[in-house]
C-alpha cells in the first residue's frame, strides 16, 4: 500500500478582517476564525482523488500547532484522508521549524509522495515544501496544476505553473510536490464524511517526542495593514470620466 | 441527558461549517434565477444529496446522514440562508421518509427508504387536501380493501416535491366519518396506474421548491404498502410533524438572518443627511429588535430540536418554536426591505424574496394560528393536570 502524507496548516478565514495585537508585530488571535489553508486543501483534495482513483492508498494528514488545531485536521479527515498527526505546540513555528518537524514526521513512516500546499496564506513564505526536499534529499515539484503517479508507484507526472506556461515534468518517488491554485477544485466535506471523520485515528505527538529544536530563525519585527483606499469620487458625464482616466489616471 | 450547553462540539461546527459555505457558494448565488423561473433546481439539490444534506435526519444504515435532531437544525438554518424554497425541498424528503422509518417495517425501510435514497430519487409527504389543511383529521382521500390491498381515491393539494418525485407518502381514510381513528399511510409509486400531478403552483414565495396537487384515481395499493396497520395514519403524521416542526422553525431563522445580514451591511453603506443611515436611531433599533428576535427564535428552536434528541415530549415547545420563528422571520425580512427604502422594494436588491419567502412559514406545517391553537392546548392539559 502506498502513502501519502499531507502537511496540513491552520490559518485566519480569509474572510475575516485581520487586526493586529498592540505588541505590532502578530494579529490577534483571540476571535479569528480558523480555516484549513487553501492551498493544503487543494493538497488534500488531489490525495483523496488519487486514492478514489483506485490505488491502495492510505492519505494521512499531519498538522503542527496548539491543541485547536484537532478541528482543522477532523476537515481533512471528513474530505476522505484516513488518519492524522497532530503535533501540538504553542510555540512560534516558521517555515525552518515546519520543515525540520515533517521531515522527522516523514521519517517515522514509509511514504512514498507528499503532497503539500505552494505557501500558506498566512505567511506567505513558500518555503516548506522546497526545504523539506533539500532536508530529506527528495526530488520537488513546486506549483503544480496537474499531477499524475505512474501505476506502480515509482514516479509521477507533474505539470507546474511557472511564468507564462506550464512545465511537465518527471519525478522518481518518494517526492515533495507543492499545489497551485488550479490543481482541483476541493470538495465540501460531506455529512456521512464529517460524521466518519469522527472515528478514524487521530495520533498526538508531543513535539519534545520528535527532537526537533524549534527556534525560529526568522522573527517578525512588524506587521502593518495595508494602507486605507481613499474614498471615490462620482463624475458627471461620461466626457469627465474620459478626462480623469487620460490625464488623472493616465490609463488610456 | 447532556446539561445545559450553549457549545457546539468541533463535529457540529464542522457540520455547520460545510453547510454554510455550500449556501454561501452554491445555493445564494443561484437563488434569485431560480426564484424569477420557478424551475426546478434538480443539479443543485442532487448535489446537496451527494453531500448528505438531504435525508439528514435518515439513519446511515439506511442512507441517510443520520444526524440528530439538533444537528439537522444546525444545517437547515444554514441551507436556508443560501434559499428557503431549494431547502424546503431538500428537507421534503426527510419528511416523505421519516413515517417509514418510524412506522415501517424492516422490508418497507429497505424498499422505501434505502432503496430510493441510493438511487438519489425523490419523495412527498401528501398529508393536505384541498378540503381539508389545517383540519388534517378530515381529510378525505379514500381507501378501500379489496383483494391483495386496497384501491386509492382522491386528491392532494400543495404536495411539496409533487412533480418530481418517485415517490408518494399518502394519508388516507377508510371511512371519513371515524375522523383520526380511519386515518392510514400508504406508499405509492409516482408510475403506479392512476397516479398523477397537477402544474407547479405559480407561488408568491420559495418559488424555487416545487409544488403540485398530486391525483389519485383508482390506484391499486397492495398490503404490502401500507404503513403501520390500519387506522394508525394519524398518529404516524403528527409524530413525523413533531419530528420536522423545529427544522421548519430553523429555516425561518436561516431567511431572517440573511435578511439581517443585508440589512445591516447596506445601513452601513446607505448615506442619508450626510451620514450612513446605520447612525440613525431609528434604524439602529429595527436592527437590535431583529437581532435579537432571531436568537431567541433560533435557541427556541434548537431547544425543540434538542429535547427531541433526549427522548423528551416537545409538541408544546416545537409549536413556541415554529410560531414564534415563522412570525420572526416574517418582521424581520419585512422590516430588512424597510432599511432598504425603495431599492428593497425592487427585485434588483436580495430582500423583497426573502420577505416573499418567509411567508410560507407562517402557513406550512402548521399555520401561525394552528400552533398557536396546540401551544394553548398544552398549556390548558398541564394546568387541568395540575387542578385534579
Ligand atoms: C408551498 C406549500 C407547500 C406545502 N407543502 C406541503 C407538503 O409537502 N405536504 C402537505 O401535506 N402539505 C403541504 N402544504 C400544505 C400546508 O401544510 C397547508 O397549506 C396548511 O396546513 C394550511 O392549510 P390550508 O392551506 O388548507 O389553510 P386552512 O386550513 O384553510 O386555513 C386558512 C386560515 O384559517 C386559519 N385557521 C384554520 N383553522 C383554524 C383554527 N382552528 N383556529 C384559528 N385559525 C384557523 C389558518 O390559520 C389560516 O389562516 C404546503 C403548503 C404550501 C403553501
Amino acid at each position: 500500500m502506498a502513502k501519502i502524507l499531507v502537511p496540513v496548516k491552520r490559518v485566519p478565514d480569509y474572510e475575516m478582517k485581520v487586526k493586529i495585537a498592540p505588541e505590532g508585530n502578530a494579529i490577534k488571535t483571540d476571535s479569528i476564525k480558523w480555516i484549513v489553508n487553501p492551498f493544503d486543501e487543494i493538497a488534500v483534495e488531489e490525495a483523496v482523488r488519487i486514492k478514489e482513483a483506485g490505488s491502495d492508498v492510505e492519505v494521512v494528514v499531519v498538522s503542527i500547532g496548539p491543541e485547536g488545531t484537532s478541528e482543522q485536521l477532523r476537515t481533512a479527515l471528513a474530505m476522505g484522508a484516513d488518519r492524522a498527526i497532530q503535533v501540538i505546540t504553542d510555540a512560534e513555528i516558521d517555515s525552518d521549524c515546519a520543515h525540520r518537524i515533517l521531515a522527522a514526521i516523514y521519517q517515522q513512516d514509509d511514504y512514498q509522495l507528499v503532497i503539500m500546499g505552494k505557501q500558506s496564506i498566512d505567511s506567505d513564505a513558500n518555503q516548506t515544501g522546497q526545504l523539506l526536499a533539500a532536508k530529506l534529499g527528495l526530488p520537488q515539484a513546486t506549483f503544480a496544476s496537474k499531477l499524475e503517479v505512474s501505476g506502480d508507484w515509482t514516479s509521477a507526472k507533474v505539470t507546474r505553473e511557472v511564468d507564462g506556461g506550464l512545465e511537465t515534468i518527471s519525478v522518481t518517488l518518494p517526492a515533495i510536490v507543492t499545489t497551485d491554485l488550479r490543481l482541483n477544485e476541493p470538495r465540501y466535506p460531506s455529512l456521512p464524511g464529517i460524521v466518519k471523520a469522527k472515528k478514524k485515528p487521530m495520533d498526538v505527538v508531543e513535539l519534545s517526542s520528535l527532537g526537533v529544536e524549534v527556534s525560529p530563525k526568522v522573527r517578525v519585527l512588524a506587521m502593518e495593514p495595508p494602507a486605507a483606499r481613499s474614498a471615490g469620487i462620482k463624475v458627471e458625464s461620461v466626457a469627465a470620466l474620459v478626462d480623469k482616466l487620460k490625464n488623472e489616471a493616465k490609463v488610456i | 441527558m447532556a446539561e445545559y450547553s450553549f457549545a457546539l462540539s468541533e463535529e457540529q461546527r464542522l457540520i455547520q461549517e460545510s453547510a454554510r459555505k455550500f449556501a454561501d457558494n452554491e445555493i445564494w448565488p443561484a437563488a434569485p434565477a431560480f426564484d424569477r423561473s420557478g424551475d426546478f433546481p434538480r443539479d443543485l439539490i442532487l448535489k446537496a444529496y451527494e453531500l448528505g444534506f438531504v435525508n439528514q435526519l435518515i439513519p446511515e444504515a439506511l442512507g441517510g446522514a443520520g444526524l440528530s435532531n439538533l444537528d439537522t437544525a444546525l444545517v437547515v438554518e444554514e441551507l436556508a440562508s443560501g434559499c428557503a424554497g431549494i431547502t424546503t425541498s431538500c428537507v421534503a424528503n426527510d419528511l416523505a421518509l421519516i413515517p417509514i422509518v418510524i412506522a415501517g417495517s424492516d422490508e418497507q425501510k429497505k424498499r422505501f427508504v434505502k432503496d430510493i435514497i441510493a438511487a438519489r430519487k425523490f419523495a412527498s409527504f401528501c398529508l393536505s387536501e384541498p378540503g381539508a389543511g389545517s383540519d388534517v383529521a378530515g381529510l378525505s382521500c379514500k381507501l378501500e380493501k379489496v383483494d391483495g390491498g386496497y384501491k386509492l381515491n382522491g386528491a392532494k393539494q400543495w404536495i411539496t416535491n409533487g412533480g418530481v418525485a418517485d415517490q408518494y407518502t399518502v394519508f388516507c381514510t377508510m371511512d371519513k366519518e371515524l375522523r383520526h381513528k380511519g386515518i392510514c399511510c400508504v406508499v405509492v409509486p409516482a408510475d403506479a396506474e392512476g397516479v398523477s400531478h397537477g402544474p407547479h403552483e405559480d407561488k408568491l414565495g420559495q418559488r424555487a421548491s416545487n409544488t403540485t396537487t398530486v391525483n389519485f384515481d383508482n390506484v391499486f395499493v397492495p398490503e404490502s404498502s401500507r404503513i403501520g396497520k390500519e387506522g394508525e395514519g394519524f398518529v404516524i403524521a403528527m409524530e413525523t410533524l413533531d419530528i420536522t416542526r423545529p427544522l421548519t422553525g430553523v429555516i425561518a431563522v436561516g431567511i431572517a438572518r440573511r435578511a439581517l445580514e443585508c440589512a445591516l451591511s447596506y445601513a452601513c453603506q446607505r448615506k442619508q443627511f450626510g451620514k450612513a443611515i446605520a447612525e440613525f436611531q431609528g434604524i439602529q433599533f429595527i436592527l437590535a429588535d431583529a437581532a435579537t428576535e432571531i436568537d431567541a427564535a433560533r435557541l427556541l428552536t434548537l431547544r425543540a430540536a434538542w429535547m427531541r434528541d433526549n427522548g423528551i415530549n416537545n409538541s408544546l415547545q416545537s409549536s413556541m418554536a415554529k410560531r414564534f420563528a415563522a412570525d420572526t422571520a416574517m418582521k424581520v425580512t419585512t422590516d430588512a426591505v424597510q432599511v432598504y427604502g425603495g431599492y428593497g422594494y425592487t427585485k434588483d436588491y436580495p430582500v423583497e424574496k426573502l420577505m416573499r419567502d418567509a411567508k410560507l412559514l407562517q402557513i406550512y406545517e402548521g399555520t401561525s394560528q394552528i400552533q398557536r391553537v396546540v401551544i394553548a392546548r398544552e398549556l390548558v392539559k398541564a394546568a387541568a393536570a395540575k387542578e385534579s
